[in-house]
C-alpha cells in the first residue's frame, strides 16, 4: 500500500528553496483575529518534488475512474468527458479571469454565460435560467425556495410537497430544508406515478409535486401531462429533478410537459468531470411566471454590452458566491456547442439504445422487476443470489475484480437487492458485452463459490473494506506519530 | 424467523410491547436484517407528541437511511440513549436492549389497530413470495 505523503516526510527535505525574504516581516496578530491564529506551526510533509509527483501518480493509478474503466454508476451519468471541454476551459481568457473584474473587462465570459442560459432554455423549453447553484441538490433547494416565494406572493399558504417513493433522497431532504412537509406518493404497479394515488393526496395544502422524469427506474412518466394539469388545477407547481436529462436531449422538453421548475445537473448530462464528487453545476430553469424570482445577479443585455443585474426583481436571493462554478459552465457550454442540436439528440438516443441493449443482454441473469423498454438506465434485482448467502453488494464488489466500476446498489428502495445500471452513450458494444459477460461469470461463481464472492474484491490494491467500522468509528485524519490502522482497512 | 408472540407489530416492521399504558417500540428481526449493519440512530425528543404512522426516528445503516414510524399516537416518554451510543445493539438484540423509545400514555384502543405475531408473519410471507 502507498504510504501517506506525511509518512514519506524527511526533516529538511525540500522541493524548492525560496529566495531570502526581502519584504519586512509583519506581525500577523495585527490583522488576523486571535481566535483564527494558530498557536503552533502547521506540520507539512517535507518531501522532494519527485516524491510528490510519484506519490500522487501512484495513487491515481490505484484509483478507478471514467478515464480507466467502464463506470455504469446508475443515476450518475458517468459519460466520457471530451477533452475539448478542458482545452476551452484552460484558455487564458477564461482561466485567468478574476470574479471581481468589472463587467466591461469580462464581456467574453458574460457572453458565454448568457448564451449558455439561452441554450439551456432551448433544450428544456423553460423560459429563464439561473446558472448559480453549485450542484443538483442546491438546484433543488433553489427551486423549492422559488416555489415557496411564488405561493407567498400569491398569498397562499401551502406547506406540503408530494414526492414519489422512487425519488432521489435529496428531494425530500431539500423539501424539508425549505420548510415543507413531505408526503410520499406510492408508485403504481408499473413503477410510475399512480394518478389515483396522486389525486387522493392532492389537497389544498399542496405547494407542488417533485418528480424525476425519466424516474429513477429509468422509466418515462407517461402521464406527465395529466399529472401537471392536475397540479395546476390546484394552483400547485410541478418541480422536475433533471438528474436524468441524459435521456431527453432533443427528444422531449420538460417545458412542454407542464414543468414549472427544473434543475439540470450539467456535470452529468453536459459532461464535466465529477467522479470525485465535483465540482458540479445545477442551473435552475423556470417558466416566465417565475422568472423574476430567480437568484440575482443575472446576466442582462444593456444596449451592446452585457451587465450583471444585481437588484430590481422579486429574487429569492443569492445562492452562490460570485456567479456559480464558472469553470464547469464553460465545459458544459463547450460540450453543447461541439455536439450541436443533432449531436445532443443523438447522444440521448444512443444512451437509450445502450441501456436497452444491456438490459436485454442481462435479462437471463438479473431480471428487471419493472420490465418495459427503459430510457437511459435500468434497475435490475439480484434477489436470486440471496439463496446462496450473497447479496447485490457482494456482486458489485466482485465486479471491481473484473475491471468494471460497480453500478449503484440498493437504490431506488422500491427494488429489492437493486443494481442500477447506466451505461451512457459513450460506451461501445464491446464494452457492454464485456460487462454482461463479467456479470454472467459472477453469477456462475455465486453458485460454485459463494464464499469467494462474499469476500470480493480480490484483485485490487485494497480488498473488502469494513464499511461498518468506517461509519461507526470514522478515523479521518492523520496525526503526527500515529499511523493509521491499515490492518483493518483491508490491506493486501 | 423469530417473531415473539407477546409483541404487537406494524406493517412498517416496528414491534410494540404493551406495558400498562406505555408502548415500548423497536424494530423487528426482519427489519434489522433488511437494514443490515446499523451505524446511526436518531431518536425523537422526550415530550414530543406523535400521531400513529408519523416518522419519529431515523435509522441509518450501511445500506441507506430509514424512517421509523410511531405505531400508536401519544407522547414520547423515554428514549433508549444506549442505542444512540452503540447502534449495533439494534442488530444484536432488537427485541431486548435494542428497543428505541416508548410512547405514553396510549389509549387502549390504539393497540387494537396493530398486528399480532401471527398476522405479521403472514405479511412477511406475502412480501417475500
Amino acid at each position: 500500500m502507498e504510504p501517506l505523503i506525511f509518512e514519506r516526510s524527511i526533516p529538511g527535505r525540500r522541493g524548492y528553496v525560496p529566495p531570502p525574504n526581502d519584504v519586512p516581516p509583519s506581525d500577523p496578530s495585527a490583522f488576523i483575529p486571535p481566535d483564527q491564529l494558530r498557536a503552533t506551526a502547521a506540520t507539512w510533509p517535507e518531501v522532494a518534488e519527485v516524491d510528490v509527483i510519484r506519490h500522487y501518480t501512484r495513487l491515481s493509478q490505484l484509483n478507478y475512474s471514467i478515464d480507466t474503466h467502464f463506470y455504469p454508476l446508475g443515476s450518475c451519468t458517468m459519460k466520457h468527458n471530451p477533452r475539448v471541454n478542458e482545452r476551452v476551459a484552460a484558455l487564458p481568457g477564461f482561466s485567468w479571469l478574476h470574479p471581481l473584474q468589472p463587467a466591461a473587462h469580462t464581456q467574453g465570459i458574460l457572453q458565454l454565460l448568457h448564451e449558455l442560459e439561452q441554450l439551456l432554455c432551448a433544450i428544456t423549453g423553460m423560459a429563464a435560467f439561473t446558472l448559480q447553484p453549485a450542484a443538483g441538490a442546491q438546484g433543488e433547494l433553489t427551486g423549492l425556495k422559488i416555489m415557496a416565494a411564488y405561493h407567498r406572493r400569491q398569498q397562499r399558504h401551502r406547506s406540503t410537497i408530494l414526492i414519489p417513493d422512487s425519488a432521489h433522497g435529496t428531494n425530500p431532504a431539500s423539501a424539508a430544508l425549505s420548510g415543507f412537509s413531505v408526503v410520499q406518493l406510492p408508485s403504481g404497479p408499473d413503477g410510475l406515478i399512480d394518478v389515483r394515488e396522486l389525486k387522493a393526496r392532492l389537497t389544498g395544502d399542496v405547494a407542488g409535486l417533485m418528480l424525476t422524469n425519466p424516474n429513477t427506474l429509468g422509466l418515462f412518466e407517461r402521464d406527465i401531462k395529466t399529472i401537471a394539469a392536475l397540479l395546476h388545477e390546484q394552483e400547485a407547481l410541478v418541480y422536475m429533478d433533471g438528474a436524468n436529462m441524459n435521456a431527453l436531449l432533443g427528444v422531449a422538453r420538460p417545458g412542454d410537459m407542464g414543468i414549472d421548475i427544473l434543475q439540470l445537473n450539467l456535470h452529468k448530462t453536459f459532461s464535466t468531470p465529477h467522479g470525485g464528487g465535483g465540482p458540479g453545476a445545477g442551473p435552475v430553469g423556470v417558466t416566465s411566471t417565475l422568472a423574476d424570482l430567480l437568484p440575482l445577479p443575472r446576466v442582462r443585455q444593456r444596449g451592446k454590452s452585457l451587465v450583471w443585474q444585481e437588484e430590481g426583481t422579486a429574487s429569492v436571493g443569492r445562492v452562490h458566491g460570485f456567479y456559480g462554478n464558472v469553470g464547469v459552465l464553460v465545459r458544459a457550454y463547450t460540450y453543447i456547442r461541439s455536439l450541436g442540436r443533432d449531436g445532443l439528440s443523438r447522444a440521448s438516443r444512443v444512451a437509450i439504445i445502450n441501456a436497452n441493449y444491456l438490459k436485454t443482454k442481462l435479462q437471463e441473469i438479473c431480471p428487471v422487476p419493472y420490465d418495459r423498454a427503459c430510457l437511459h438506465e435500468f434497475v435490475a434485482t439480484m434477489k436470486a443470489v440471496r439463496a446462496h448467502g450473497v447479496n447485490a453488494w457482494d456482486v458489485a464488489k466482485r465486479l471491481l475484480d473484473y475491471g468494471c466500476y460497480a453500478p449503484t446498489v440498493y437504490f431506488p428502495l422500491i427494488v429489492e437487492e437493486a443494481l442500477m445500471i447506466e451505461p451512457t452513450e459513450t460506451e461501445s458494444k464491446e464494452t457492454l458485452d464485456q460487462f454482461a459477460q463479467a456479470l454472467g461469470q459472477i453469477i456462475a461463481e455465486v453458485r460454485s463459490d459463494p464464499e469467494m464472492v462474499r469476500h470480493a474484491p480480490h484483485r485490487l490494491p485494497v480488498n473488502r473494506l469494513d464499511d461498518v467500522k468506517a461509519a461507526r468509528e470514522p478515523n479521518l485524519r492523520w496525526r503526527p506519530g500515529r499511523s493509521p490502522n491499515w490492518a483493518t482497512a483491508g490491506q493486501r | 424467523m423469530s417473531t415473539p408472540d407477546h409483541l404487537l407489530y406494524t406493517k412498517t416492521h416496528e414491534w410494540v410491547r404493551r406495558e400498562g399504558g406505555e408502548a415500548v417500540v423497536g424494530i423487528t428481526v426482519h427489519a434489522q436484517e433488511e437494514l443490515r449493519d446499523v451505524v446511526f440512530v436518531e431518536l425523537p425528543n422526550v415530550g414530543r407528541s406523535v400521531k400513529q404512522g408519523e416518522a419519529v426516528a431515523v435509522i441509518e445503516s450501511v445500506k441507506a437511511a430509514f424512517d421509523i414510524y410511531a405505531p400508536v399516537s401519544g407522547t414520547i416518554a423515554r428514549v433508549n440513549d444506549s442505542v444512540s451510543k452503540n447502534p449495533q445493539v439494534v442488530n444484536q438484540d432488537c427485541y431486548g436492549v435494542g428497543w428505541l423509545y416508548t410512547i405514553s400514555p396510549v389509549s387502549p384502543d390504539e393497540f387494537t389497530r396493530l398486528m399480532t405475531a401471527e398476522q405479521y408473519t403472514k405479511q412477511l410471507q406475502a412480501e417475500t413470495h
